[in-house]
């Protein structure tokens, strides 16, 4: 199915900001110089996503179209471009499993396996309830922390198909899981302990290191 | 190894507080008036002096690329931008930048504006970074509050505002007129050059995009020094750099070190050794997904910095390193990669849109082996084809990975395709 199709087969209710919205909008163009409202074309599609439940109809695209004064077919373009605008409805929570290499390396199909059988859906559907919709998704660069897993706005990282099914089901159950490291690292640092960092003294100019806090 | 006392990032974990308070005790903001008032030249002159090389990937010297900005600024507006949209496989260095070490970026930005002469930049961080924005948001809020930022920032007498551009899922975005296009409001696809952005940049005015480690550590340069700077790492690879070891190590890490550190101590002493020790290496892909992978031959003895990986056919790139032990399907990580560059590819030049879905294609096939001979050699010439016929490098990167399989694992492939053809397996080459 064509990107084109997707939206003409999308329902269509009709669609406008809501007044926080608005304001919010007016907020993001004021970002830019006088007559290049243009630019605040992403920020104004990711408000619209979020009001509209996770995903852009084409009435959501109009309305953009019409806000900043451009064509609707330049906001259709955008759009379509970037990955992280959903033309279609999706599930409350969207599941999206990084396959790339780094995460490859440490075992994401074993997750995406997880995933599936957990939600009984495959890459790309939603769940019956409307709760979750599946991706695969391209590098989400916590590669030192892989296998990851973004759900909604947040990172779930250091991950194994254990963890992730008790993700999910926290989720479920409509708790909100840990985000971040699953094997207790603040971030990044080697797991086994620092090697670096260990002195005290080591801010600029000499100043307060981490081994002074 | 790099003293403690040498580290730039010295919260890159996050284990202090990030915010303005906590930055203020670890030396930044500190009379960065004063850094201001060296004025232009003098700023441009000193980051020259250390050597600091583009840490995006390019590698270009930093100091070289502000100068090419006009010297008087015209009737258009210069801006400065801050290209934060990580993508690269591999690489997660900008990500702890921006949440543990914001105020890092926000003086670097400063006074590399006032560097270029410009009153505004723009930081484009990728879409799926949205904790990432919002730290740096608090920070740049911060800023503003103390009057870091904005009228008079700092009290140096420059005005200069900061403003995030949050992207939304294109790889291409990192190339720095796609990311351009997108802050204007357009599909990411990259611009014929020249016009370079720094006569012809957002909105059509003079324009330079600079990686967030790199603008980061330039307080640290101004206020030690350039020789400081390049008196750590080798000449022309000076200074620190902080590296992501992922894959098959037993502590995947960041860490910043000195550039030039030899590869192999990287891995043993930061990241815990390979799976099942150094003798278990396959292979490493040095520098980020855009740059050939180095056998285990090569790893023994090359140095992480800029000229050593260009030497040994590969390149430092973003310095995120993916380890691959010896139970690595070796053909089927670099099949995946090929898939990577199909989804990104923007489309806009042909022998890019076509050939990397070809290649990925051909790649999938000689993981099984389901090819022939000659259609190795097909791949070969499709990847020299794609190589540097394309508007930005996107083609050259999602030709190298396939050109580094070749150069080193080609016996492996021919063993795919003679087991696939039914002939007697040989020895594992």
């Amino acid at each position: 199915m064509t990107v084109q199709d997707a939206i003409k087969q999308a329902p269509n209710e009709p669609f406008s900001f809501s007044e926080e919205n608005v304001a919010e909008a007016r907020r993001l163009i004021a970002k830019y110089p006088e007559g290049r409202q243009q630019s605040a074309v992403m920020g104004l599609l990711y408000l619209a996503q979020k009001q509209n439940n996770g995903w852009l109809s084409q009435p959501a695209l109009e309305h953009i179209a019409q806000f900043l004064g451009m064509p609707v077919i330049r906001v259709a373009e955008v759009a379509t471009f970037y990955t992280m605008y959903n033309l279609q409805p999706m599930g409350r929570h969207h599941v999206q499993v990084c396959t790339n290499l780094s995460c490859w390396l440490r075992g994401s199909d074993e997750i995406m396996d997880a995933c599936r059988d957990a939600l009984g859906i495959e890459i790309g559907g939603t769940t019956e309830d409307g709760g979750f919709t599946l991706s695969e998704v391209e590098c989400l660069c916590a590669c030192v922390n892989a296998p990851i897993v973004q759900i909604d706005d947040d990172f779930y990282e250091d991950l194994t198909p254990e963890s992730i099914r008790t993700i999910l089901a926290e989720l479920r159950a409509g708790r909100a899981p840990k985000t971040g490291s699953h094997i207790g690292r603040t971030s990044s640092e080697p797991v086994g302990g620092l090697t670096t960092l260990t002195t005290t003294g080591t801010g600029p100019n000499g100043g307060p290191g981490r081994g002074d806090a | 190894m790099l003293r403690d006392q040498d580290r730039i990032f010295t919260n890159i974990y996050g284990f202090a507080d990030g915010g303005l308070k906590g930055a203020q005790s670890r030396g930044d903001w500190d009379d960065t008036k004063a850094l201001v008032a060296r004025g232009r030249d003098a700023i441009v002159d000193e980051v020259r002096k250390s050597g600091l090389r583009g840490r995006g990937g390019a590698g270009f010297v930093t100091g070289l690329k502000w100068s090419f900005m006009p010297k008087e600024a015209g009737t258009r507006p210069h801006y400065l931008v801050v290209n934060a949209d990580e993508g690269e496989p591999g690489t997660c260095k900008d990500r702890e930048i921006l949440r543990h070490e914001p105020h890092k970026l926000i003086e670097g930005s400063l006074l590399a504006a006032v560097a270029m002469a410009a009153h505004t930049c723009y930081v484009y961080i990728r879409g799926e970074f949205l904790r990432e924005a919002e730290a740096l948001q608090r920070a740049i809020d911060e800023a503003y509050e103390a009057g870091l930022l904005g009228k008079n920032a700092a009290g140096s007498g420059w005005d200069f505002d900061m403003y995030i551009h949050r992207g939304a899922g294109a790889y291409i975005c990192g190339e720095e007129t796609a990311l351009l296009e997108s802050i204007e409001g357009k599909k990411g696809q990259p611009r014929l050059k020249p016009p370079f952005p720094a006569n012809v940049g957002l909105w059509g005015c003079p324009t330079t995009v600079n990686n967030v480690e790199t603008i980061a550590v330039v307080p640290a340069i101004l206020r030690r020094g350039g020789d400081w700077f390049a008196g750590l790492g080798r000449p022309k690879n000076t200074g620190t750099k902080l590296f992501n070891i992922s894959g098959h190590v037993n502590q995947p890490c960041t860490v910043e070190e000195e550039m030039g550190i030899p590869l192999k101590e990287l891995i043993e002493k930061h990241a815990g050794g390979v799976h099942g020790g150094w003798n278990n290496l396959l292979a490493v892909i040095p520098g980020g997904a855009s740059v050939p992978l180095i056998p285990k031959s090569v790893c023994e003895t090359v140095r992480m910095d800029f000229d050593s990986l260009q030497q040994a056919k590969s390149g430092l790139g973003t310095a995120g390193l993916m380890v691959m032990d010896k139970s690595t399907d070796i053909v089927r990580a670099i099949a995946r990669l090929s898939r990577f560059y199909k989804h990104e590819s923007c489309g806009q030049c042909t022998p890019c849109r076509e050939g990397s879905g070809w290649m990925w294609r051909m790649m999938e096939r000689l993981t099984v082996g389901r090819a022939s001979f000659e259609e190795i050699d097909l791949l070969e010439q499709v990847t020299k084809q794609v190589e540097g016929h394309t508007i930005c490098a996107f083609g050259d990167a999602a030709a190298w990975p396939i050109q580094g399989l070749l150069r080193h694992f080609r016996p492996e492939i021919e063993r795919r395709v003679r087991e696939h053809q039914g002939a007697r397996p040989l020895a594992a080459a």
